[in-house]
């Protein structure tokens, strides 16, 4: 069975970021690129997997960036990944979550998959929306939201987290699941792994070697953003002196009045 | 001259700070408390192959650098983990240099794999009460009874012994009147032990790093089988002299570490702390301090890094590894001693972390060699004085 592991580059989650005012854009120069941190879940929901099916089952991570990140994916195949595909291009530059859904889902058709598992939401862009129109692309069912996933005989079991608990739903392969936190801790590259992940490949693909009709990159943008805002600064909280217990319930109480919330 | 970590050296440390994040500040605090060897610890950094980091391939080891040992055991100096951490695993991952080097094929067969694996501890038995520094003095006899050697004597300092399922012996095999130079005589073993087996471990009581044991060992009617000796009889000393400067370099590794840890604690103290209206690290009393701390850190690692790559092409690197082990164990204690005064009040609260580190920086200052032995030797080797002892 091949797994495909969708995995974005993104800027350091720790580091202070600056939106550019032009374009609208993150700042990325200055910034150390490193895994989308809720990608690495993906790459452990698939290294469960392919440690529960043994055989012949290959992890295979791919990723849409620029070509100079390349090397920052050998830290997926260090933590147990097989192999990886940069799709690079400069024409992708600017591509919006469909253009993005598209191009790689072009990209994904040629590698080939029975499985492919996205994270949740990429750090920096956080539209959660690739996942879902993948799925759409790639014209396989889509499982979203996943805390749980099982593969046997060529069927896919997944619990999906909802507000009040989860659902269990199954599904004929090949298919695209996206999943959450609660997969299990990402593991951490074994000296085994990283001396291992030298020696494997990291393919590239250019737009030029896929069927790609229509515009991708900024062209082929169908939205645009518009504005952005920092989020509001909280006001500061108040603070209330209360010489018991009943009289700062009271002063809560009060001020939740005032608020008209209760 | 290349002053950037290859994508494997980042990788390695990107790695061992992660898996050290398991290990939190609590775990360490309560490991400082109450005592007891670092168990989880070490296990999990055995199960992730660390301890086989510069051990050769055909053994089960990596095979890689002195470089990349002192960039795992910085990072877990570093990761808050201090002596603590780097002692519980420093033994196992170069300690066994020598049987690299000089043991036969048997015996590394024998001795590495259960090493790199984590099944078996290591220590290292040479400091002597009534020696000291004076290593080639030592008194521990070995004497030669068939196939085997019995040994008596008694060791001082030995790290790990209450946990070690083996001893790194460093003995006398032909009394120093009998042989010319004072280095000769002396021969290494690598053999098993029991605690109260012709082997009684007492433990220190100590200023720092309680989770890791040192102790007082008696050795009365210990048997060690020929096999178990390292290279030939009388050559110990050039066998462990193969081992210090590696030695050196890693225990200034993990200083650098522990000073990186109380420098990152007390900037980040100083910037949330108000008084008198702002936060004390706006006060450049507060401030110059920790920025002078940081550049002697961050130079005395580029000292041991310097050391490590020159030891790894296979170059004379004495005088580099020494300066390492001054330079960085000097910065890691000063840079310790400003976190507490940073803290202030807080720096003397075990539950702030800077006062454990700086009780453990201690350690590298004082062994494997002191400041003054350093100095001596710089003195004596590159500025030609002459020899003061
Ligand atoms: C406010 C804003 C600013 C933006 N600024 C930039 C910018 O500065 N630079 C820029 O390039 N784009 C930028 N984008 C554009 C772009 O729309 C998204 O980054 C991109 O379309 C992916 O969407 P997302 O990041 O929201 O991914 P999500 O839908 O949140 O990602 C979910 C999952 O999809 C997968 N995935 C998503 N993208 C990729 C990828 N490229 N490769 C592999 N897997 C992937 C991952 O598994 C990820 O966990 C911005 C978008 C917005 C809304
Ligand atoms: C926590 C800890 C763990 C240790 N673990 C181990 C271990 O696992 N295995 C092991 O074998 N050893 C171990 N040691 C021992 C350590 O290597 C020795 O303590 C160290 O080498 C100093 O030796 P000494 O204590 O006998 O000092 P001494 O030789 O007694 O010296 C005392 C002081 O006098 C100074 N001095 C002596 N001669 C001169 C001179 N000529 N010129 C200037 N100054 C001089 C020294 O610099 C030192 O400051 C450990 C020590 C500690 C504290």
């Amino acid at each position: 069975m091949k797994i495909v592991v969708t995995v974005k580059l993104v800027p350091d989650p720790n580091a202070e970021k600056k939106i550019d005012a032009g374009s609208k854009r993150l700042v990325r120069t200055g910034i150390e690129t490193v895994l989308n941190p809720y990608d690495e879940y993906a790459i452990e929901g698939a290294l469960k997997i392919k440690e529960s099916l043994g055989g012949d089952t290959t992890v295979t991570i791919f990723s849409m960036a620029p070509a100079a990140s390349k090397e920052v994916l050998r830290k997926a195949l260090a933590m147990g990944a097989d192999d990886a595909v940069l799709l690079t291009d400069p024409a992708l530059e600017g591509s919006d979550v469909r253009g993005t859904a598209y191009a790689m889902a072009q990209g994904i058709k040629q590698t080939g998959f029975d499985l492919v598992i996205c994270g949740g939401l990429a750090d920096d862009g956080s539209t959660g929306g690739v996942p879902g129109a993948l799925a759409e692309y790639l014209g396989v069912p889509g499982f979203t939201n996943c805390r749980q996933v099982e593969v046997a005989g060529g069927t896919l079991k997944v619990q999906r987290e909802t507000d009040s608990g989860y659902q269990v739903v199954s599904g004929p392969l090949p298919a695209l699941v996206s999943v959450t936190m609660a997969i299990g801790e990402p593991r951490y590259a074994s000296l085994k792994g990283i001396m291992g992940a030298k020696k494997k490949s990291i393919a590239t693909l250019a737009l030029a070697a896929l069927s790609v009709d229509g515009a991708v990159g900024g062209d082929g943008a169908k939205t645009e953003v518009r504005a952005v805002a920092a989020p509001p600064v909280r006001e500061k909280a108040r603070v209330v002196e209360a010489p018991d217990g009943a009289a700062g319930a009271r002063a809560i109480f009060d001020l939740l009045k005032e608020k008209k919330l209760v | 001259m290349d002053f950037e970590l290859s994508e494997e050296q980042q990788a390695i440390r990107d790695s061992v700070l992660k898996l050290c994040t398991r290990f939190d500040d609590a775990y360490w605090l309560e490991k400082d408390r109450h005592g007891g060897f670092p168990v989880e610890f070490h296990a999990a950094i055995a199960q992730a192959g660390w301890l086989g980091i510069a051990m050769p391939e055909a053994y089960g080891g990596a095979g890689l650098g002195i470089t990349e040992a002192a960039i795992l055991l910085e990072a877990v100096a570093e990761s808050g983990a201090g002596m603590s951490g780097a002692s519980a695993i420093h033994m196992n991952i170069f300690g066994l240099q020598p049987v690299v080097v000089f043991g036969t094929a048997e015996q590394k067969a024998r001795m590495l794999p259960p090493l790199i694996a984590g099944a078996e501890k290591a220590c290292f038995a040479v400091t002597e009460p009534n020696i000291g520094l004076n290593t080639t003095a030592l008194m521990t006899r070995a004497e030669k009874h068939g196939d085997r050697y019995v040994v008596n004597g008694e060791k001082i300092w030995i790290s790990t012994a209450q946990v070690a399922d083996k001893m790194l012996l460093l003995a006398r095999t032909t009394p120093r009147a009998d042989v010319k130079r004072k280095t000769d005589g002396l021969t290494l073993f690598y053999t098993s032990f029991r605690r109260g087996e012709g082997v009684e471990v007492r433990e220190i009581e100590k200023l720092g790093r309680k989770a890791v044991d040192s102790n007082m060992l008696f050795i009365n009617g210990l048997e060690i089988p020929e096999a178990d000796r390292i290279g030939a009889e009388g050559d110990g000393f050039k066998s462990i002299l193969h081992g210090m400067n590696p030695e050196r370099i890693l225990i200034a590794a993990e200083a650098v570490g522990i000073g990186r840890a109380a420098l990152r604690k007390a900037a980040a103290y100083a910037k949330e702390r108000v008084v008198f209206d702002r936060p004390i690290g706006q006060n450049q009393g507060i401030a110059h301090p920790l920025a002078r701390c940081w550049m002697d850190v961050e130079a005395a690692y580029l000292m041991v890094l310097r050391a490590a790559d020159a030891y790894d092409r296979g170059k004379e690197c004495g005088v580099e590894a020494n300066s390492a082990k001054y330079l960085a164990a000097e910065a890691a204690f000063h840079a310790c001693e400003t976190a507490v005064m940073t803290l202030g009040g807080m720096g003397y609260a075990k539950e702030y972390h800077v006062e454990r580190y700086l009780r453990e920086s201690l350690i590298p200052r004082i062994a494997p060699i002191s400041p003054h032995m350093i100095m001596n030797f710089i003195a004596e080797r590159v500025l030609g004085l002459p020899k003061s002892y």
